[in-house]
């Protein structure tokens, strides 16, 4: 498969796999209300992959981006995205400069 | 279009409920806006095109999937775990539309379908918002969906065009700006003991196995890590909350 056709598929099919969420709650139905371990493990996934997304840049590519992102979780925790976005870009710049 | 059925959560005219759902929607459509830049910026500098890049924000319309995506591009392109990564991360629609779906449920299928393929995170808060445990109209809901849908399109878009003139987005730190913004929201999910201990497991785990095993499986291991984390504490948070 070349680049380019591989990269149509890639859009299509998370174009698909994200149709098919969201039309299914259509086809569950309000009666689909999960409790218990299945509801803490659904309400898990968002922070859990948003985590595990960034987690190799946070944690495991160098000490500028490791303390840029302290930066922007004290950021986060106490102001809005913008702030957050702001105060994470403007540390790597200057941390990147600086162990460079 | 299925304006033609009747709103029974207000008397007002479509075109006021029109104009409430812009006026709802208008603060998340500016936040959108520079992550729109963003990813068309990201996704260039990784070597799609622009009707790559309007494609994947018209149709898969998920800003957190298409920047996670962006994130383990590469080449040859990991399809299975660009699809395994969309999967997780666009699971949370399943019950997102679970809970809009009664409040809708007056408006033709093929409307509810259109409606629900630009359900997003903000507009389906505000549409929640709106119905307040009643129906929402159709002008509402599909006013705000379609305008919310155009301008992440836009904005991705000129993205994809300005990125190539700006240059190489990395040497503004523009990288580490998706990076910010994941931390952004993640914060806003971090709210229980059991939602910080999700994160550090699945932080601990992604960084491991990137280490190990290498990209983009890190994303798999991490997100199950967390989730597992979550079901395994999960039962007795359930009873306090409830």
């Amino acid at each position: 498969m070349t680049d380019q056709s591989a990269t149509l598929v890639a859009i299509l099919g998370m174009a698909a796999i994200t149709f098919a969420c969201r039309i299914s709650g259509l086809l569950l139905g309000p009666r689909f209300r999960p409790t218990g371990r299945l509801r803490a493990a659904f309400d898990a996934i968002p922070p859990a992959v948003l985590t595990a997304v960034i987690a190799p840049t946070v944690l495991v590519t160098g000490p500028a981006e490791t303390i840029a992102a302290a930066v922007a979780i004290v950021a986060a925790l106490r102001s809005s995205m913008l702030v957050t976005i702001l105060a994470g870009v403007a540390a790597v710049v200057a941390l990147r400069h600086g162990f460079g | 279009m299925t304006a033609d059925l009747p709103s029974a959560s207000t008397s007002t005219s479509p075109a006021a409920e029109i104009r409430a759902a812009i006026v709802d929607i208008t603060p998340a459509m500016v936040a959108a806006a520079p992550i729109g830049l963003l990813y068309g910026a990201l996704a260039t500098a990784k070597g799609m095109d622009v009707v790559d890049v309007l494609l994947a924000s018209g149709l898969i319309f998920a800003g957190g999937a298409q920047l996670a995506a962006v994130q383990i591009w590469t080449y040859p392109v990991p399809i299975v775990a660009l699809l395994v990564s969309t999967l997780l991360i666009n699971a949370r629609y399943i019950l997102m539309s679970a809970s809009l779906a009664p409040k809708v449920a007056h408006l033709r299928l093929l409307g509810r379908i259109v409606g629900f393929h630009v359900l997003a995170d903000e507009n389906w808060a505000m549409s929640e918002r709106r119905a307040g445990g009643g129906r929402i109209s159709a002008p509402y809901f599909f006013g705000m969906g379609a305008v919310f849908w155009v301008n992440w399109m836009a904005f991705s878009v000129l993205g994809a065009l300005t990125g190539p003139l700006i240059g190489d987005p990395t040497r503004f730190g523009a990288d580490f700006a998706f990076t910010a913004m994941f931390i952004a929201l993640t914060a806003g999910f971090a709210r229980s003991r059991t939602s910080v201990m999700v994160i550090v497991a699945a932080a601990a785990s992604a960084a491991l196995v990137h280490l190990t095993l290498g990209a983009p499986w890190h994303v798999l291991a991490g997100a199950l890590t967390g989730i597992g984390v979550a079901a395994a504490l999960g039962g007795g948070r359930e009873e306090r909350t409830a």
